[in-house]
């Protein structure tokens, strides 16, 4: 616990119309944590991402990076200081391939993709990164085939992929195994959890097996305000948890 | 990690060289637009109305195929840098390279204004943002008939001799050589922008635009570059037209100047440079052909063929025969 | 000069309704299908020249010409809606773009075909020519009835939307397409019927510009320009936003042309380009 707070937030709130979908939700991120946001559906827990990230802005609360506030940087600023997130419907590049679509994040991190007078294979250093982030994920045999003939899983890492790509300190993985078959879910989370140990993560999963084994902590999210949050062996025996998720349609 | 150097190394870069690599069929492609110098010297006029309308074509392929950016009236930049040389030759200046360029840098230095409204807006708004400002362009060019001439058309341009010595002649020699020479040198930036590291951001764009804020791009700055550039691409087409045929007329700036490149860059195919020559090539032999007929069925044909584009062959006639090669190729 | 004004103000609203008419449609189909139907105005023409032919052929009276324009345009749309636009729903704006201006193409070289480039002319019945004089303006009669069935047409839209069941499924599917289908409604089946009704109302609005503007093969286009500065000013989907934009075209447009005809549309494309700008989604856009 004594690692520093990476990320926070203060008391975010928003509203869509009558319906409160964030309450309240303060929430804190050490440096290196693995931890899990569950919660029923339409608990808001891809909305409290979207907040975090800057999809979206919340009406009032505040977020802070590393000690700065960020409520009001654009996203994509956000994603350059370190703060990314994946999608839990694939948001990918169809038509580019893997190797495009990752080089291409590494230029935007390093800021040259803006350089329209540079051939894309003179960014030497930008391709052999995307590639070596490639192979770690176990995406370097397909690194150029066009992403829509990827096979789903693969397409699921490539989420991934792009994410690291953008060196993030804060990672917000909005259900990375989402429609995965379970077997395989395990390789992919087998692949977060040998990120970087810097590196805070934060994921979306329902499956609880999933979640205790790879969490440290974990955010119980209910009608968009927090719960619980603590360790997993707390909320696996706690009343309220059992009541509202894992009683419910929760453990499929 | 270790996979890497287990087999055998993977050349991503490479491949990446590879991707864009000049072809022998492109360097036949350039060869063969030398063919009208030989064997058809009666059409050099339509050849090299075909090269300025090539050119146009690139320049909202730039901003249509690659970023995504759809258009209705880009012929606002076109007729700019058309009206731009014009002027220029009339208040005295006839040297035909400097007033390309200035055309060009004026269409650009407006299409870097415009830019700030075009990265506003998506969907219909933003089709219907370069509408009306198309529209603009031309009432504005209409009621200032002082400067443009009007409905009359800009007169008396005179275009000087290239480098002071080709003139340009009667039967088109020098006119399509020099719009070839423009069309070729644009090409190789055009093919340069679309194989860098921003060709490929734009790319992102156009694949899906909500994804590059979360890869960290202000993309945002990338489409106004690359309407910048389209911009100044345009201008540099039509300030051609008005240096080889002496003539600006409203018509440079009409929704129907803005509709048939779109036309043209969808018969050849959006997102490849090719596309854009291929299809202004087929469209306007087509025309010149069926200029017999009323114009009216050729819009029929136009319409007809559009439709059947769309639901048939979504990339276009050089995408068609793309996928049909690779095909072909057992791919 | 205040009579002038007056004159300017009441021709320019009843031109703006007339705008109302054909563009309504479009504005709801927009907003419902995302479908970017650039032929809307092509089913305007085929409202008026089913019109001047039922008139001059079948010898109908004027006031059944234009069912038979709104019948006419709706069934041709809704062959249309189910053969080939559904599949460009999710083609991009860009296929619908091109795919619709082919259509435009198609139906102005088949008009020309049919009838010729020559401006269509109709008999109105005597009731609905000349002016009355109210307040001291003369005002056509014609103008006054283009107001009352455009207020007539807001009013069952209205009344449509908000109270029948139609109406309700409609906005469901407007506000949020997947929900609606998750609430099992047919969204397919509402689709094509307002594609009809929206594409009616173009039929109608073609019909009853006919002793306006007059009526050419160049219809489709002259008047596309019109309907989608009314829809993408009013905002998609909104039948209020419909109808002040139109109004507010209709009115500038006359007042331009008539105190300044110099700059006229110019002033009108510059308004278009400058409330786009403020507001991308129209003066009532939700989305």
């Amino acid at each position: 616990m004594s690692e520093p707070i990476v990320l926070r937030t203060d008391a975010l709130r928003k509203r869509f119309g009558s319906l409160e979908v964030a309450r309240d939700v303060s929430l804190s991120l050490p440096r290196g944590c693995r931890h899990a946001l569950i919660g029923p559906n339409g608990a808001g827990k891809t909305t409290l991402i979207n907040l975090i990230t800057g999809q979206l802005k919340p009406d009032s609360g505040t977020i802070s990076l590393e000690g700065e506030d960020i409520t009001a940087t654009p996203a994509a600023t956000r994603v350059r200081r370190g703060l990314t997130r994946t999608f839990q419907i694939n948001t990918l590049f169809p038509d580019l391939t893997p190797l495009e679509a990752v080089t291409l994040a590494v230029c935007e991190r390093q800021r040259t993709a803006g350089q329209f007078w540079r051939g894309l294979f003179a960014h030497e250093e930008a391709i052999d990164e995307s590639f070596a982030i490639l192979t770690q994920l176990g995406l370097g045999d397909v690194a150029t085939r066009t992403t829509r003939t990827l096979p789903y899983g693969q397409q699921r890492l490539l989420e991934i992929a792009l994410a690291l790509a953008t060196r993030p300190r804060v990672l917000l993985l909005d259900e990375p195994a989402a429609g995965v078959p379970k077997d395989e879910s395990a390789v992919l989370f087998d692949v977060i959890s040998a990120l970087p140990q810097d590196i805070s993560v934060l994921f979306i999963e329902h499956d609880m097996d999933i979640v205790f084994r790879f969490a440290t902590r974990i955010v119980v999210l209910v009608a968009g305000g927090v719960l619980l949050e603590a360790d997993p062996e707390t909320v696996r025996t706690d009343p309220r948890v059992r009541e509202v998720y894992l009683g419910g349609a929760g453990h499929a | 990690m270790s996979d890497v150097t287990a087999n055998a190394p993977f050349d991503a870069q490479g491949w990446l060289r590879r991707q864009s690599r000049w072809s022998p069929l492109e360097v036949v492609f350039w060869l063969a637009l030398l063919l009208p110098f030989f064997f058809f010297p009666t059409y050099l006029t339509l050849a090299s109305q075909i090269a300025i309308a090539a050119l146009f074509a690139i320049s909202v392929d730039l901003i249509l195929g690659y970023a995504g950016i759809v258009t209705l009236g880009h012929a606002m930049f076109f007729g700019l840098g058309a009206y731009a040389a014009g002027l220029i030759s009339v208040y005295g200046w006839g040297e035909p390279l400097s007033g390309l360029l200035l055309a060009a840098a004026f269409a650009g230095l407006v299409g870097f204004v415009v830019s700030f409204m075009i990265v506003r807006v998506q969907h219909l708004a933003l089709i219907m943002i370069t509408l009306g400002l198309g529209l603009l362009t031309y009432e504005l060019a209409n009621s200032m008939s002082w400067l443009t001439g009007g409905t009359d058309g800009l007169r008396g341009i005179r275009t000087w001799p290239i480098f002071n010595y080709f003139r340009f002649d009667l039967w088109g020699y020098t006119a399509y050589s020099y719009s070839l020479a423009a069309l070729f040198v644009c090409f190789l930036v055009s093919r340069r922008i679309v194989n860098s590291s921003f060709g490929l951001a734009l790319r992102g764009v156009r694949e899906n635009v909500r994804r590059m804020p979360a890869i960290g791009s202000d993309y945002r700055g990338h489409l106004q570059k690359i309407y910048t550039i389209s911009a100044a691409i345009a201008g540099l087409a039509g300030a051609l037209m008005a240096q080889t045929t002496n003539v600006v007329a409203l018509d440079a700036l009409s929704f129907q100047r803005s509709a048939d490149v779109v036309v043209m860059l969808i018969l050849g195919g959006t997102g490849r440079l090719y596309g854009a020559i291929v299809g202004a090539a087929i469209f306007l032999i087509a025309r010149d052909q069926l200029s017999g007929v009323n114009p009216q069925y050729w819009y029929f044909w136009i319409g007809l063929l559009l439709m059947v584009v769309v639901l048939v062959m979504p990339k276009g006639i050089l995408g068609g025969l793309s996928a049909l090669a690779s095909r072909w190729s057992g791919r | 000069m205040v009579n002038q004004i007056a004159i300017v103000l009441f021709d320019g609203f009843a031109f703006g309704m007339l705008l109302f008419v054909l563009s309504v449609g479009l504005s709801v189909t927009l907003g419902l299908m995302n479908f970017i139907n650039l032929a809307h105005g092509a089913f305007g023409m085929l409202g008026g020249y089913i019109a001047v032919l039922t008139m001059r052929q079948l010898g109908l009276p004027f006031l059944l010409a234009l069912p038979a324009a709104f019948l006419g345009a709706a069934l041709v749309s809704v062959v249309f809606e189910r053969t080939l636009f559904r599949r460009l729903y999710k083609a991009g704006e860009l296929n619908q773009v091109l795919f619709t201006i082919g259509v435009v193409f198609v139906a102005a070289a088949i008009a020309t075909y049919a009838f010729g480039t020559v401006q269509q002319v109709i008999i109105l019945p005597s009731w609905l020519r000349g002016s009355v004089e109210v307040f001291g303006l003369r005002l056509g009669v014609y103008r006054i009835f283009l107001i009352v069935v455009a207020l007539a047409v807001t009013a069952v839209l209205v009344f449509g939307l908000e109270r029948t069941r139609l109406g309700a499924q409609i906005r469901a599917a407007v506000d949020n397409q997947r929900v609606a289908q998750g609430l099992g409604l047919d969204v397919e089946r509402i689709f094509a019927i307002t594609f009809a009704l929206g594409s009616g109302l173009a039929g109608l609005g073609g019909a009853l510009a006919i002793e306006i503007v007059g009526l050419d093969p160049a219809f489709g286009f002259h008047f596309l320009v019109y309907v989608l500065i009314v829809v993408a000013v009013g905002g998609l989907g909104s039948i209020a936003g419909s109808f002040a934009g139109a109004a507010l075209l209709g009115i500038g447009d006359v007042a331009g042309k008539y105190f300044m005809p110099e700059i006229g549309s110019f002033l009108i494309y510059l308004l278009l380009v400058a409330i786009l700008f403020v507001k991308p989604l129209g003066l009532f856009g939700k989305r």
